[in-house]
């Protein structure tokens, strides 16, 4: 019944100067008729607060617009009344705006012949909201035309008005005490009861899909043809969230309580990249490979700067220096594009996006160079200040997610290269050694993804096997 | 229904026992006879007198200054000797035998006003006790004014950061602004924290015996705390404050029908809350609840939005806060009965006309929000014992905060501060309260003028106003015979409001073009709550707008805006 009340409570509220947009929501109906009745209103508005259409000597009197952004206006109080004799630049109704209340001045002489929208009323910008006439002789037929244009005000004329459909409450009324005996009773949030107004939509026409079968600002938009993207903005951004309690509706579309997040730049980016990779055909190899060599030079070489990143991307740009094919990548799906350089991108999550800094020519930097450069990348990334070479210019990727204790995965090919490895966490592990001795070693798996376009197993067989020699025996890295 | 209400101190529950030190032993000389119009005393403290050379002025009202209490006498003690030395003070019991207490002043209730009067007691050397029977800093500080502008705070950013039209017009661009409820909780509880924390270290530091334990009057200057620990004090001020206070009818489960001790919790933003009460507290919540993407219906008994705002201030404030916004209400209405969502049905509220008590609607909601006031937290204080009996609810006072007995006459030695006496429902008025319980108790007389209090609402843009409303002052002028003028403002024609492209707002000031005073000044527009104090020091000081005029302020500021309205106004002089 929330939304009939409106209806309900209007006769009480339209006594009050109050302003009140709940009371004009049954303006629709009204509205309708009487914009019809005065085809030429938008040509008028535009001369703003002198509003006067020269139809024979009986005029309308328009409501004006008032501010760029008003699209309707309430009538504060008449300052003139009925018959009273108006001379040109006199005021005759205060009209509130959203921004200010503003006398309305006459532009023409003559006499206030018909208050079409009485006071606490609100009218849409142009509608005429009062007759004007000439000359005495003219009233009544100014007052006849006001009342057959089906827009006279019920209570403000004795004389010529008949029961108007549009304006009179008691046809709304009787909806809204029919439909609480109905089944179910027409319930709209607040805000959609102000779109149901702004786009003139009858509420009786809208399927509400809330919860509890409510009408939400969506299910107006869906009914007055509005294009849904431009309420996403507004309704969905400020999203509610988790929500422990009661209220869970039955079914809806979006689970009750769901948030919609639209993507950051960063996001929308990595998605598109995303979609496009499926386009490539990948295979994936995975090797293990024994650490605790590479763990003893860590230890050696951390407190001078050296970050594992740092030492698995060295030691990766060496491996690809023997097999520049993992290096390359496929542009076309004709031929091979060997890189010059060894470049390697390394996957960083950063407030909720994920971006690759690169390392260049880590082939040719020393080890400490290298954790000194990505050192640097890692601050501009977190400050946002990449430039565009120092996150797109790499050739392979390195993906590492073993600080979180994940053993092995499995990554999705970046557009433009050939192969990212996917690095797991070093586990002590029992192994058996080639003379059949067990033991405990670290042991880490790696997985490299890879364009079969270019690469095949071999090629990256190969390479994970060149590059376990040098995790293996990690002394090169250091030279 | 009591509706503009803001939040205030603290409320007392139960628990546990510290020590007391009865090692200083202090009393006062004190006349016999409690009919005398106020307590006088030989002043035999330590007197700050840094405190007095400065800040006299400020609560020596200029006689023209009106006072909600214009006929009350103010014996102003026109010698102050100070003594050095000891602390120790001997007063006369009404056998004239001297008699000892634990403490000069003790306060129930460690709310900000509370708070207030235990600092400014400690300064003019009283040894003081307060008790809190929940937590130090009261409702103010955790279950109100603070918390609810961490939230606002946030709204506020919100706000901004979703308007698509102000951004642009700043040249910014932000792309979907979000927020996690959690993290605006958790910023609202720090806060909480934080101040809660310091408000305890303050008074830690200064030497303010912190007695934890409900509060109870066992009679004249005898307090019992906690389960079985009586002190005696000198002079003692009941601060206890108020809670939400529940119209019948309604069921609050705290979770789908609540009041603000919950909605500062922030445990869910409800798609759909209905607010009961248009006052500060149920415009505030608005104002968070909207910007975080709820649609909010106000539910108000009297016919008009924000009943207790200037009507000019109320309605642009309507036109801003309101009307644009995912917001829709009733008014005229009374909700007789709100049930809490259950059983898979939402939250229904019934509605009654407010004059013809007939049923009007029922509305179906995801939540509710109980704003409809606060009520003074008054139980198991042991008025009973010294023969006070509470109009509803409060305690009865005179202009001194001076408790007044079911026969009407003073009890003595005891006051009665903040919420719990209703007289101005603030914080900050409880705390101006207790210092002048306080200027009292030390021998000078003291009477607080409320009008002089500011009030705020931190909605956004914010509402500010003190003294008194247009009609209330044409009321007055009418009924003493002095004309009243009006200059108004519009933060339009501020510099800074423009920069900020925040121009949206009002200040409007009331005065006598007679002499100069200024009646009330009501502001709506950025930082409202900040500007008004120039307004109110002008009227607790009696500066008068041909003074003030003179004032300069710096460029570009808002406080231009006040400077604006000062100048405007012509005073025939």
């Amino acid at each position: 019944m929330a939304t009939l009340s409106p209806f309900l409570s209007k006769t009480p509220l339209s006594n009050t100067p109050t302003i009140s947009f709940s009371s004009s929501i049954s303006t629709p109906l009204k509205w309708k008729s009487i914009t019809s009745f005065s085809p030429s209103g938008s040509s008028s508005s535009r001369s703003r607060r002198r509003i006067f259409i020269v139809q024979s000597k009986i005029r309308e009197i328009f409501m004006p617009a008032l501010s760029s952004t008003m699209t309707e206006g309430k009538i504060v109080s008449w300052i003139k009344s009925e018959g009273d004799v108006l001379s040109k630049g006199e005021s005759v109704v205060v009209v509130e705006s959203d921004k200010a209340d503003m006398d309305v001045e006459t532009f023409y002489d003559g006499i206030l012949a018909a208050i079409v929208v009485p006071e606490g009323e609100s009218a849409p910008v142009g509608a005429a909201i009062g007759i004007l006439a000439e000359t005495e002789a003219e009233v009544a037929q100014a007052k006849a035309k006001a009342a057959s244009a089906g827009a006279a005000a019920p209570a403000s004329h004795p004389v010529t008005s008949t029961p108007v459909p549009a304006v009179s409450p008691p046809e709304p009324k009787k909806v809204a005490e029919s439909a609480p005996s109905g089944p179910r009773k027409t319930v709209a949030t607040p805000y959609a009861k102000k779109l149901l107004k702004q786009h003139k939509v009858d509420i009786n026409s809208v399927v509400g899909t809330g919860p509890f079968g409510r009408i939400t600002p969506e299910d107006v938009e869906k009914a007055a043809g509005i294009a849904p993207s431009k309420s996403v903005a507004p309704s969905a951004a400020p999203a509610a969230l988790p929500k422990p309690a009661p209220a869970a509706a039955p079914a809806a579309p979006l689970l009750p309580g769901s948030t919609v997040v639209p993507f950051t730049t960063m996001q929308a980016a990595v998605s598109k990249n995303m979609i496009e990779s499926l386009s490539v055909p990948t295979f994936r190899v995975g090797y293990p490979i024994i650490t605790d060599a590479l763990d003893a030079l860590y230890e050696k070489v951390k407190p001078k700067g050296v970050t594992m990143t740092a030492l698995l991307a060295k030691a990766a740009a060496m491996a690809l220096v023997q097999h520049p094919v993992v290096n390359a990548s496929c542009k076309d799906g004709k031929s091979f594009t060997y890189n010059a350089n060894i470049n390697i991108a390394v996957a960083v999550a950063i407030n909720g996006g994920l971006i690759t800094p690169v390392l260049q020519d880590a082939d040719k930097l020393d080890l400490y160079l290298l954790s000194q450069k990505w050192k640097e990348l890692v601050e501009k990334a977190r400050s946002k200040q990449l430039q565009p070479h120092e996150y797109n210019s790499g050739t392979f990727t390195l993906s590492n997610l073993g600080m979180f204790g994940v053993d092995r995965f499995d990554a999705i090919l970046p557009p433009g290269q050939g192969a990212i490895m996917a690095v797991g966490a070093s586990k002590p592990t029992v192994v058996a050694d080639a003379d059949g001795f067990f033991g405990v070693k670290s042991k880490m798996l790696v997985n490299v993804t890879a364009d079969h376009r270019i690469i095949y197993g071999a090629d990256l067989a190969a390479f994970l096997q060149t590059f376990s020699k040098i995790v293996e025996n990690p002394e090169s890295l250091t030279l | 229904m009591h509706c503009s209400a803001a939040f205030s101190q603290a409320a007392t529950s139960a628990t546990a026992v510290p020590t007391i030190s009865g090692s200083r032993h202090v009393g006062a000389l004190h006349s016999s006879s409690s009919s005398s119009s106020c307590t006088l005393l030989i002043p035999s403290k330590p007197i700050n007198l840094r405190f007095c050379g400065l800040r006299r002025e400020a609560f020596g009202f200029s006689p023209s200054a009106f006072t909600r209490c214009s006929n009350s006498q103010r014996v102003r003690l026109p010698s102050r000797r100070r003594f050095k030395g000891s602390n120790v003070s001997a007063s006369l019991g009404d056998n004239g035998i001297p008699k000892s207490f634990d403490y000069d002043l003790i306060i129930i209730g460690a709310g900000v006003g509370g708070h207030g009067a235990a600092l400014h007691a400690v300064e003019k050397g009283l040894k003081t006790a307060i008790i809190e029977g929940d937590v130090v800093g009261g409702t103010c500080v955790n279950r109100g004014c603070v918390p609810s502008k961490a939230l606002l705070a946030v709204s506020g950013r919100m706000r901004e950061l979703q308007s698509e039209h102000h951004m642009k017009a700043l040249g910014l661009q932000v792309h979907a602004a979000g927020y996690d409820r959690q993290g605006v909780a958790d910023h609202a509880n720090n806060l909480a924290t934080k101040i809660r924390n310091n408000l305890t270290n303050s008074m830690k530091a200064l030497g303010v015996d912190i007695l934890t334990g409900v509060g109870t009057i066992l009679g004249p200057q005898k307090v019992k705390f906690g389960t079985d620990n009586i002190v005696t004090a000198k002079d003692i001020i009941i601060a206890t404050g108020s809670v939400p206070f529940v119209p019948k009818g309604i069921e609050v489960d705290g979770k789908t029908v609540i009041t603000s001790d919950h909605a500062l919790k922030l445990e869910f933003v409800p798609d759909w809350i209905a607010i009961v009460g248009s006052g500060y507290i149920g415009l505030e919540f608005s104002d968070v609840y909207t910007a975080l993407g709820s649609e909010v219906t106000f539910i108000e008994a009297l016919d008009q939005l924000m009943p207790g705002f200037d009507p000019e201030i109320g309605k642009l404030a309507q036109r801003v806060l309101i009307n644009p916004r995912k917001i829709d209400y009733h008014t005229g209405v009374f909700a007789t009965k709100i049930t809490p969502a259950k059983d898979g049905k939402p939250v229904t509220i019934e509605l009654i006309d407010a004059k013809t008590k007939e049923p009007k609607d029922t509305l179906e909601v995801d939540a509710a929000l109980i704003a409809t006031g606060r009520a003074p937290f008054t139980n198991g204080l042991g008025l009973e014992n010294i023969n006070v009996v509470t109009q509803r609810g409060f305690v009865p006072v005179d202009e001194r905060m001076r408790v007044i007995d079911a026969n009407g006459n003073l009890v003595p030695h005891l006051y009665c501060i903040g919420d719990a006496n209703g007289k101005m429902m603030l914080a900050h008025a409880a705390s101006a309260q207790g210092i002048s319980v306080v200027e009292q108790v030390t021998g000078r007389d003291h009477v607080l003028n409320h009008l002089s209090i500011p009030a705020a609402c931190f909605t956004h843009p914010e509402i500010s106003m003190v003294g008194l409303t247009e009609p209330q002052a044409r009321e007055k002028a009418e009924k003493e015979g002095f004309e009243v003028s009006v200059v108004k403002t519009s933060f339009k024609a501020n510099t800074k409001a423009l920069a900020e492209n925040e121009g949206e707002g009002l200040a409007k000031l009331i005065y006598r073009p007679d002499n100069g005073e200024i009646l009330g000044v009501h502001i709506f527009g950025l930082h409202a709550a900040d500007l008004i104090h120039e307004a109110s020091n002008a009227i607790a000081l009696g500066t008068r707008i041909q003074d003030i005029k003179f004032a300069v302020h710096a460029h570009p500021t808002l406080s231009e805006v006040l400077d604006e309205l000062f100048k405007a106004a012509k005073v025939n002089f």
